[in-house]
């Protein structure tokens, strides 16, 4: 079980800004930070794995210590055993595949990082540097190393959000598949709703430093009123009038979609609100296949 | 022909090279690292010798390590050291004298490594020191190349210095440069040519060696 009380400073772009923290992990848990960017939620992981030191607090994890303002203590990141996913990679750009797994595993290697290796299907890429691979691969090698030094946290910075959707959905297949083979207690920063749904346990909203709100996707990102109705989540692109009424171009599954609207309801919208678009008198055309495309 | 003062143009560089990186490493980590008030008075410190002329350097260090005054007589009599025109006092001067050409490729090779990496390798459970020789040192081998060729050429080009507190004792303080000098205002034409062709000859195949290994053209041809 992961306790985070904490209280930072930051110095964000628009003037500074107080993160301040109160969560709560089971252990085994998959959770997601979600929110704007400059909510916290980067800094919120750093100060998990000690490379940010928060002003006051305590982080207890599985009964320890790990940081007390008020006792002055603070374990080094070295000592926290964390797998840490940065959203650049970090992929240490002189050492191949196989020599970046191993640098990570340390002396705790064995057939871990070879196991790894076919989980994530690296095999015959491990021989290569870093710069040599795809987006996709980069990334598999991150979360392959993460895992490498056997951590019981995995921490991963928005590390799908410059994938194309195919490898995303991969990925997000092997990070199911090691965060339950592993056991591990894993914190996601992500910015994608269907994503969310589909891997987390829990969720925790943040806004300008603050949880505003926490639950499971469910109760989160659908409306109870609604919810027997059948209804999406997406973000707005664009708001153009068209005489009498209003189009939304709408970001919904990875998909551009073009709804109509009154006026009325457009009136408090802006490009980039995550909007529900809901309908209860429906007759919804109907297509077989899982790739089926207008 | 006399070799003594290229033989001692080139001691000169090699040791004031690796003395330069021992010193130079540790400034150049504190430099790119530290958020400290004092950093922009160090940095300054740093680069003054690109400004100033050298023979301003070379009149200061001769003023302080004079065993006319208390700097220099204290370390004339409590560590034996006599500074002024002597091969110790040349290597003293030329490091202070290169020190920003070590210093500078070094720091802004540390600035363009992203600090993910560091990161990275202290939550694997790596120390600051494993994670500085086998993370961070080898990726900035190009920047630390270019600081070592820097700081060799540029000591192997000195003057103002070396003539302020070396003088140009033979076989202690004389280097080639000196020596060119003076053979020319001997009207030693020929003796002069010599250690200008040789100077000439050798820095010009030192950088162009560093800019093939840089530019990557050495792997390439042993691929």
């Amino acid at each position: 079980m992961i306790s985070i009380v904490a209280q930072k400073k930051l110095n964000a772009a628009g003037g500074s800004m107080l993160l301040d923290l109160d969560i709560k992990v089971e252990q085994g848990q998959l959770v997601t930070l979600y929110g704007e960017s400059g909510a916290g939620k980067t800094s919120t992981l750093r100060i998990l794995a000690g490379l940010l030191k928060p002003d006051t607090g305590q982080i207890v994890v599985n009964q320890k210590n790990w940081f007390d303002s008020n006792q002055n203590i603070n374990v080094k990141p070295q000592a926290r055993n964390i797998g840490f996913v940065f959203q650049d990679y970090a992929l240490f750009p002189h050492m191949t595949v196989i020599e970046n797994l191993n640098f990570a595993a340390g002396r705790k290697n064995g057939n871990h990082v070879e196991h790894l290796l076919e989980l994530m299907e690296l095999g015959n890429l491990k021989n290569q540097k870093p710069r040599t691979l795809s987006g996709g691969q980069q990334q598999r090698v991150a979360l392959a190393r993460a895992l490498a030094q056997q951590p019981k946290i995995l921490l991963l910075d928005e590390p799908l959000s410059a994938l194309d959707v195919e490898i995303r959905k991969k990925l997000q297949k092997y990070l199911l598949q090691v965060h339950q083979e592993y056991r591990l207690t894993t914190i996601l920063v992500s910015h994608d709703l269907e994503e969310i749904s589909k891997l987390s346990d829990w969720v925790f909203e943040m806004k300008q430093g603050e949880l505003i709100r926490s639950g499971t996707p469910q109760e989160l990102f659908s409306n109870p009123k609604i919810q027997e109705n059948f209804s999406v989540s997406g973000e707005i692109l664009s708001i153009e009038p068209k005489e009498s009424q209003v189009e939304l171009k709408l970001w919904v599954q990875h998909n551009e979609v073009r709804i109509l609207c009154s006026k009325k309801e457009a009136e408090n919208l802006k490009v980039g609100d995550h909007i529900v678009i809901a309908t209860n008198d429906f007759r919804p055309k109907i297509y077989k296949g899982p790739n089926y495309r207008f | 022909m006399n070799w003594d003062p290229l033989v001692l143009t080139f001691k000169l560089a090699l040791v004031t090279t690796i003395v330069l990186f021992g010193l130079s490493l540790p400034i150049a980590l504190w430099l790119s690292n530290t958020r400290s008030r004092s950093k922009p008075v160090v940095e300054a410190l740093v680069s003054m010798p690109l400004v100033l002329p050298p023979t301003v350097l070379g009149f200061y260090f001769l003023i302080a390590f004079s065993p006319g005054n208390t700097f220099g007589s204290w370390l004339n009599e409590w560590l034996g050291l006599k500074l002024v025109f002597s091969f110790t006092g040349l290597v003293i001067a030329s490091i202070i004298y290169s020190l920003p050409f070590m210093v500078h490729p070094i720091q802004s090779g540390l600035a363009s490594l992203p600090e993910s990496l560091r990161e990275a390798s202290y939550l694997m459970g790596k120390s600051k020191y494993e994670t500085l020789s086998k993370v961070i040192l080898p990726n900035i081998k190009p920047s630390l190349l270019t600081g070592i060729v820097l700081a060799f050429a540029h000591t192997v080009g000195e003057f103002g210095v070396v003539l302020m507190i070396g003088g140009s004792i033979p076989g202690e303080t004389k280097v080639a440069s000196i020596a060119i000098y003076e053979e020319v205002e001997a009207l030693n034409y020929g003796a002069a040519n010599f250690y200008s062709g040789v100077l000439f000859v050798i820095t010009f195949c030192i950088l162009l060696l560093v800019y093939l290994v840089n530019g990557g053209y050495v792997k390439r041809f042993w691929k």
